[in-house]
């Protein structure tokens, strides 16, 4: 079937007139999802959707280098795609002209074959998926006593192929499944409230635990009842997994070298300095095929790779694709990403990893003795810049006191910079758990933060 | 505007009919063509230049608790009749046979007095993308990066329902936004500031670029001196129009119909009781013409309302779509709307305001002996469980003796809505209103946010000093 996507590219390709560069990615995709409550189907979507999104490059005056327009359509019949090329075309005429404009070409690197389809998620009977949801719904409420409400039980799954073909020898095609189980729990004890959410994922349905996600989302909320406002103090902060891989995706973007190039990154132009605790290195792997966003391909067609960047505290390098990496002086490092056929490729991490501590939770909890822990955090993206590096998030969690879980805390911020936070890691964790977006968790530990309660 | 309709009547007829084949108590058909431009100015360079086209439909089949939906890029006969087909599977058997709809005129909304995107000339747009650029590097030597964004979509959509309902619309709306990075000896800072209505090319008569671009460089300069934030419970003093997200965060998500009927809202059985300080009354306005939330029709093909949330501090009505408004026996308050025609609609805010008060905004500031004067807030998030939300600043200030001093780095504020409504002690007279973005579940929708100056005796900030 991918073949025919790839055929629907190089078809389009092959439209180009002389002078032009022709860049097209076509997608094509099934997706299903379930939610339950009460007992009951409350809402089931099942559609196919595809797509296709084409970049086109002009010659320009001598020396001046080339102009790109982009055009997206939210469907593949031929005369829509006819309309959209030339949307491209017309588009590109306005671009500024510019050397470092141009398109990826084959770099000699092999991709790695990965497998990341799974037939059971077209071969699973829409029955079992809506009971997958159905009874998450139902174990979550009787779970625990305590809880009050499951405001929404999902069970969700999509297929989704992609071709990319180009006039300067890119072909390449790849496919993936994803399933995903979810829960958000309400509990309460008298007037008090505290929600917790779960969640599994997988290729594919059989890889759903449906009881990892009820527990996560039960444990998560009744720990928090009778949660207070504390003291404002500075303290070591030891972030739970989910929490670690979401500041791992914010710290991402300090590393696009698209950011750098730009002058929008605090890293720029700290290439070979310690910039962060001896003991930390951070890798982004997107052929480490337990990695969520694991891919064959990035989203020029380039081999996805290894990318060491930060090792033992010395920053190595910065991810690109292959405009910012010609503006840089580097060459891409296979890491251009898209979002869907409607967004056009910039450098980004699919798969960030620390190398992994040695001490499971209690040994940190242990090993820190005093501070605060936190499950959750919100405002992220009110509250962090990575252009600045301030940082400065609402958290929820659980005091540490005498190297133990203590009492749980509420409407708390914890504060610090970026850039003095990543010299403060004190403990990583040996806890890897791979988790959805663009990078796996684990507990982290980093001292010397400010928490602003009363 | 639209001489005819996306899709036929006897072909919506004969689509939604064969939607409740199986039985079912409401099937709806929404049609979607969408077409979008969009043009970035970085680096001194016009790096993109997008066209995007979206066309489609979304069938939902509503059987007792039960919906069911399906979507299509297929417009024909044909396409409909298999994304009915697929949209009522999860109906229930034993349908009482044949069920025949048929549809009310067609009211179509659309206006004509919008300059429509696609009319202009691309290179039209590119001049204003070139003229704020240079108005932001003028701003200061410490201006190091400029990125300057517009884009406009115009959207048709068509609902038709197995009730009669049959209602057309056009939206058109255009954005513009700048972006500047500052460098001075601290490191680097950055502003941001846009403008966003729900009107054509037109709107750049009233709105001059340079304008959105030095107010984006001057936030990045001022916070070049910018002191950490304090950190603790502090008076808060919000200036007018620096963004009502407080309100859509501290309560408006908290009002909105789905979650109370799940009794996942700290305002769930509240109705009639005092939720706020005597002086907030908030209002949910999806007519207020030209605002970011303004629309004719919500994605149901209902009319919005002037809906008022909240009256002199009490708590008078929920926000209520279609589906939530049907349980409980009334009648949708147009707040059902959807990102796109492959989302199902939801219970969503339009643009939703604090009226103004009566007292002067400069004396609000020189009775607040210590605090933190917020000039520009960034985007939140809130918990409607428990109700606590955090919203970010981007443009803050100390206030010492009654003064406006120091500039403040960037930082999170945490509170918890019922709590925080209730400490508003004053309101000033100078109105204004913001664009944003909001998101929930998945879908992301544009609204409007407005207030006037207003203090909040305590609020969390979170800050590292």
């Amino acid at each position: 079937v991918t073949d025919e996507l790839l055929q629907l590219a190089h078809s389009v390709v092959d439209r180009a007139l002389p002078g032009e560069g022709v860049e097209v990615y076509v997608t094509r995709g099934t997706e299903t999802e379930v939610r339950a409550y009460e007992g009951e189907v409350e809402s089931l979507t099942s559609a196919d959707s595809s797509g296709v999104g084409i970049r086109l490059l002009l010659d320009g005056p001598e020396g001046a280098g080339s102009q790109v327009g982009f055009a997206w359509a939210g469907s593949l019949e031929p005369d829509v795609i006819a309309a959209t090329l030339a949307d491209a075309r017309d588009n590109a005429r306005f671009a500024t002209p510019d050397p470092d404009v141009v398109l990826a070409a084959p770099d000699g690197v092999e991709a790695r074959e990965i497998d990341l389809w799974d037939d059971a998620v077209g071969a699973t009977p829409m029955e079992k998926k809506v009971a997958l949801a159905v009874e998450l719904e139902r174990a979550t409420r009787a779970a625990d006593p305590r809880v009050r409400q499951v405001s929404s039980a999902d069970y969700s799954d999509s297929r989704v192929e992609v071709a990319l073909a180009s006039t300067t020898g890119i072909s390449s095609s790849r496919r993936r499944t994803n399933a995903f189980l979810s829960v958000d729990a309400i509990v309460g004890e008298g007037a008090d409230t505290q929600t917790g959410s779960g969640f599994s994922i997988g290729r594919g349905p059989g890889d759903l635990v449906p009881d990892e996600a009820m527990d996560d989302a039960v444990l998560r909320a009744t720990r928090m009842l009778g949660a207070q406002k504390v003291r404002s103090a500075h303290c070591t902060v030891v972030f739970d997994q989910r929490v670690a891989s979401t500041l791992l995706g914010v710290l991402a973007s300090a590393l696009s070298g698209e950011a750098v190039v730009k002058g929008r990154s605090f890293f720029a132009g700290r290439i070979g300095e310690t910039i962060a605790a001896e003991g930390m290195t951070l890798v982004d792997d997107p052929t480490d095929t337990r990695a969520y966003g694991a891919a064959s391909h990035d989203g020029e067609g380039l081999a996805c790779r290894r990318n060491v960047l930060i090792s033992e505290g010395v920053l190595r390098m910065f991810v690109f694709d292959t405009v910012s990496a010609r503006r840089a002086g580097a060459v891409s490092t296979g890491s251009a990403v898209r979002g869907g056929f409607a967004g056009t490729p910039s450098a980004g991490c699919r798969a960030l990893v620390l190398s992994p501590g040695t001490k499971d939770l209690e040994e940190i909890l242990a090993a820190v003795g005093d501070g605060l822990y936190v499950q959750s955090v919100t405002g992220v993206h009110s509250g962090v810049n990575t252009v600045s590096g301030d940082f400065s998030v609402g958290a929820e969690g659980l005091m540490i006191e005498g190297g133990a879980l203590a009492h749980p805390v509420r409407e708390v911020t914890v504060a610090s910079t970026l850039q003095r936070m990543l010299q403060s890691v004190v403990e990583i964790g040996g806890d890897l758990r791979w988790l959805p977006g663009v990078a796996a968790g684990q507990t982290l530990a980093i001292a010397d933060m400010t928490l602003s309660g009363d | 505007v639209t001489d005819t309709a996306l899709i036929e009547p006897d072909v919506l007829e004969r689509v939604l009919s064969a939607a409740l084949v199986g039985g079912g108590d409401m099937a709806e058909v929404f049609a979607e063509d969408a077409a979008t431009g969009s043009a970035l100015l970085d680096d001194r360079r016009v790096e993109e230049l997008s066209s995007g086209r979206s066309r489609g439909a979304g069938i939902r089949v509503v059987d007792g608790e039960t919906t069911g939906f399906a979507h299509t890029a297929d417009l024909s006969e044909t396409g409909l009749l298999a994304a009915a087909r697929a949209a009522a599977a999860v109906a229930r058997q034993g349908g009482d046979g044949v069920r025949t709809v048929a549809l009310e005129p067609l009211s179509d909304h659309g206006r004509g007095d919008r300059t429509a995107p696609d009319s202009v000339d691309k290179a039209r747009k590119l001049e204003l993308l070139t003229r704020a650029d240079d108005a932001a590097r003028a701003a200061g030597d410490a201006i190091t990066q400029v990125q300057v964004g517009c884009g406009d979509s115009r959207r048709r959509i068509l609902i038709a329902n197995s009730e009669g309902l049959l209602a057309q619309d056009e939206q058109i709306r255009t954005r513009f936004n700048v972006v500047c990075v500052a460098n001075g000896d601290t490191g680097m800072q950055t502003g941001y500031e846009s403008l966003a209505r729900t009107e054509g090319f037109e709107v750049f008569e009233r709105y001059r670029v340079e304008d959105i671009a030095e107010i984006a460089a001057a936030r990045a300069l001022a916070k070049l001196s910018a002191r950490p934030a304090p950190s603790g419970e502090v008076p808060i003093v919000l200036a007018g129009g620096s963004g009502g997200i407080l309100f859509h965060e501290a309560c408006g998500h908290g009002l909105e119909a789905d979650h109370i009927l799940k009794d996942a809202s700290v305002y769930t059985g509240q109705v009639g009781q005092l939720v706020a300080s005597p002086l907030v009354t908030l209002v949910d306005d999806g007519t207020v013409l030209g605002e970011w939330g303004n629309f004719a029709v919500d994605d149901e093909g209902h009319a919005p309302g002037r809906n008022v949330l909240i009256e002199n501090g009490v708590l008078t009505d929920y926000m209520w779509d279609w589906l939530r408004a049907r349980k409980e026996g009334r009648k949708s308050s147009g707040n059902g709307r959807r990102q796109s025609y492959q989302h199902l609609p939801m219970v969503r805010m339009t643009n939703t305001y604090l009226l103004a008060g009566a007292e002067d905004p400069d004396e609000i500031v020189a009775q607040t002996p210590s605090g933190v004067y917020v000039k520009k807030l960034g985007g939140g998030q809130v918990n409607t469980a428990t109700g606590d939300f955090v919203f970010g600043t981007t443009e803050a200030y100390l206030i010492e003796g009654g003064r406006i001093t120091e500039p403040l780095r960037d930082a999170n504020l945490i509170g918890n809505g019922p709590e925080v409504l209730r400490r508003i002690d004053a309101v000033a007279t100078d109105f204004d209103m913001t664009p944003g973005t909001c998101g929930k579940d998945g879908q992301s929708v544009p609204v409007g946010c407005g207030q006037a100056t207003l203090r909040i005796t305590g609020v969390t900030l979170g800050g590292t000093a």
